[in-house]
């Protein structure tokens, strides 16, 4: 190895060479690079604006074609018959929401006592992992099914249609979206925190009720809210559990009205009366759900 | 609650030296596999006994068997005896939530609940049925931990809005609460910058004046520093799996300056880790 050069001329001749060699840091944005990333970004953008596209001109139109019928009278009004004016669907709003309601009441503890059970007690269980695939399996469930099962084993045997079937049908539907979301609530505290739990001497019970269900409580009340909305506005498995009736509930094992089956009936009927009723119903049942999951969020908001 | 439990009262056995706890552990097994075996170690009574040794040497496994904390995975399996105030807590008649109870934890990573500061303090409190002055208590185990000051204007606040510091000088709080009898640390500075480290070293200190203290640490100086009795941890690979024991043990200047066996000699010197 030959002795380093020291003269003064090399080394500037070497700071100059370094000096030119300095990488260009600006933008070039017609370089092949940044054209893809500008086309793909552009892309997901258009992607997300079409996917946007249905649900507000759905919104839009209801506000349109049913937002002049609303009032007091078609809030609490009986439904009209053929060729009445004016009349409501209070009935149907009150028969929703009573099914609803049954459906919520069986699915909500035993879907979160099953989520413990998958999330918690027994996660790698053969019976967990039977119960989550079956779950999924059920989410995917033709609505109309729920319908036929319930009439089969509900209307049959009871002989009457009734707003009890048309619950247990809705029921059926939101189990599994309840089971799911719960799970993924539960699993998701952290498992540093179920330690600290047990490590002040929590039975399994209380890491349960005073750690793992405040802690997930949002995460499973945003799925129930799902579950609600889904169930709210599903008409086929009513049509074979609740029918349809045109008088205010008296009594849950009788025939009940609903929403969902009031649009089903008016919006095919000949009559402008009715089909404007079909459109304000409409928007009722989105308000509803809509109002709900407002709620949900407030009462579930994640305090800490 | 210093008291011993009732449901463990059995005549205590005089133990060693006037030890709070004394772990004989003959085996530890995950499954099949040996974790550490003959370990042998008196915790004594208001002092702090360190837990040293290379990663894998199964220090925090000790640590954990002391409160039965190892219990929750399934296929652990303790052959041996630990006696806490002279009585087996491996004992088939001893509940372990009781054990928990009287046998306080602070984890490696901090762990608050998602709620506010004063109920992760008040939990443990509330969880045993307290029945006097909560708020009381609460401030006094906050003051225990040093951290009463800063959280005194916002114990509504939430138990994770604090920083990792201050979050595990909560979760002392909230584990001197029910003043247990003994309080097993595992590496609780592992997650903490060197300022809040050395803020809940001195905690230690202070806390070792009323409780039994065990604290597992990878910072030889953190047992040097705090410990007064140091137990030291190896790994024997002799029988072609990683098993951990205890090497020896002892007062902490000794183990540091004259260690009477070779191994610990070379870890204290920082020949391997």
């Amino acid at each position: 190895m030959s002795a380093p050069d020291l003269s003064l001329e090399s080394n500037l001749h070497n700071l100059e060479r370094a000096l030119d060699a300095r990488p260009s840091l600006q933008r070039s944005p017609l370089e092949a690079r940044a054209l893809k990333s500008g086309v793909l970004t552009g892309l997901t953008w258009v992607a997300a604006l079409i996917a946007a596209v249905p649900l507000f001109s759905v919104i839009y139109m209801l506000f349109v074609e049913g937002g002049s019928r609303l009032s007091w009278e078609t809030l609490t009004a009986l439904p009209p018959s053929a060729f009445d004016l004016g009349g409501g669907f209070g009935n149907a709003i009150v028969g929703t929401i009573v099914m609803v309601g049954i459906a919520t009441l069986i699915s909500l503890p035993l879907g979160i006592l099953a989520a413990v059970y998958l999330a918690i007690l027994e996660p790698d269980s053969r019976l967990a992992h039977t119960v989550r695939f079956l779950a999924k399996v059920l989410t995917g469930f033709p609505s109309i099914l729920a319908g036929v099962f319930v009439y089969a084993v509900m209307v049959v045997t009871m002989k009457t249609y009734s707003a009890l079937a048309g619950g247990v049908a809705l029921a059926v539907l939101m189990l599994p979206t309840v089971i799911l979301a719960a799970e993924q609530a539960m699993a998701m505290v952290p498992k540093k925190m179920k330690d600290a739990a047990y490590g002040m001497g929590c039975t399994r019970t209380q890491v349960i009720l005073k750690v793992v269900l405040p802690t997930g409580a949002s995460g499973i009340l945003t799925g129930v809210m799902l579950a609600i909305a889904g169930a709210a506005g599903n008409s086929a498995p009513l049509l074979f559990t609740a029918l349809f009736s045109d008088y205010y509930l008296s009594s849950l094992t009788e025939p009940t009205a609903s929403l969902a089956i009031l649009i089903f009936n008016f919006s095919g009927m000949p009559y402008d009366n009715q089909i404007q009723l079909a459109w304000a119903a409409s928007l009722v049942l989105v308000l509803i759900v809509l109002v709900f999951n407002i709620l949900a969020r407030l009462i579930g908001r994640q305090k800490y | 609650m210093n008291a011993i439990p009732e449901t463990m009262a059995v005549a205590p056995a005089p133990a060693r030296n006037g030890a709070v706890m004394d772990c004989q552990l003959q085996k530890v097994f995950y499954g099949d596999f040996l974790a550490v075996r003959d370990s042998n170690l008196p915790l004594e009574k208001n002092k702090i006994t360190g837990f040293i040794g290379p990663s894998g040497c199964g220090k925090s496994t000790v640590l954990r068997s002391l409160n039965r904390m190892n219990d929750l995975i399934p296929v652990f399996r303790f052959e041996g005896k630990v006696t806490y105030h002279g009585q087996d807590i491996y004992d088939a008649k001893v509940d372990p939530v009781v054990v928990r109870r009287y046998i306080g934890m602070v984890f490696q990573q901090p762990n608050p609940f998602a709620m506010s500061i004063y109920d992760n303090v008040a939990f443990g409190l509330r969880l045993n049925g307290f029945k006097g002055n909560l708020d009381e208590r609460v401030e006094k185990a906050l003051q225990g931990a040093a951290c009463w000051n800063e959280v005194k204007d916002k114990l509504k606040n939430s138990g994770l809005s604090l920083s990792g510091g201050q979050q595990q000088r909560l979760c002392i709080a909230r584990a001197i609460a029910t003043e247990p009898d003994v309080l097993l640390m595992d590496e609780p500075c592992s997650a903490l910058d060197p300022i809040a480290t050395r803020r809940v070293e001195e905690l230690m200190v202070e806390l070792k004046e009323k409780y039994t203290i065990a604290l597992v640490t990878h910072n030889m100086q953190q047992a040097m520093r705090v410990a007064d009795t140091t137990a030291f941890f190896g790994v024997d690979i002799s029988q072609g799996s990683r098993t951990g024991y205890m090497v020896e043990m002892g007062p902490t200047k000794k183990i540091f300056e004259e260690p009477e066996q070779q191994l610990t000699r070379e870890y204290v010197r920082g020949e391997f880790s």
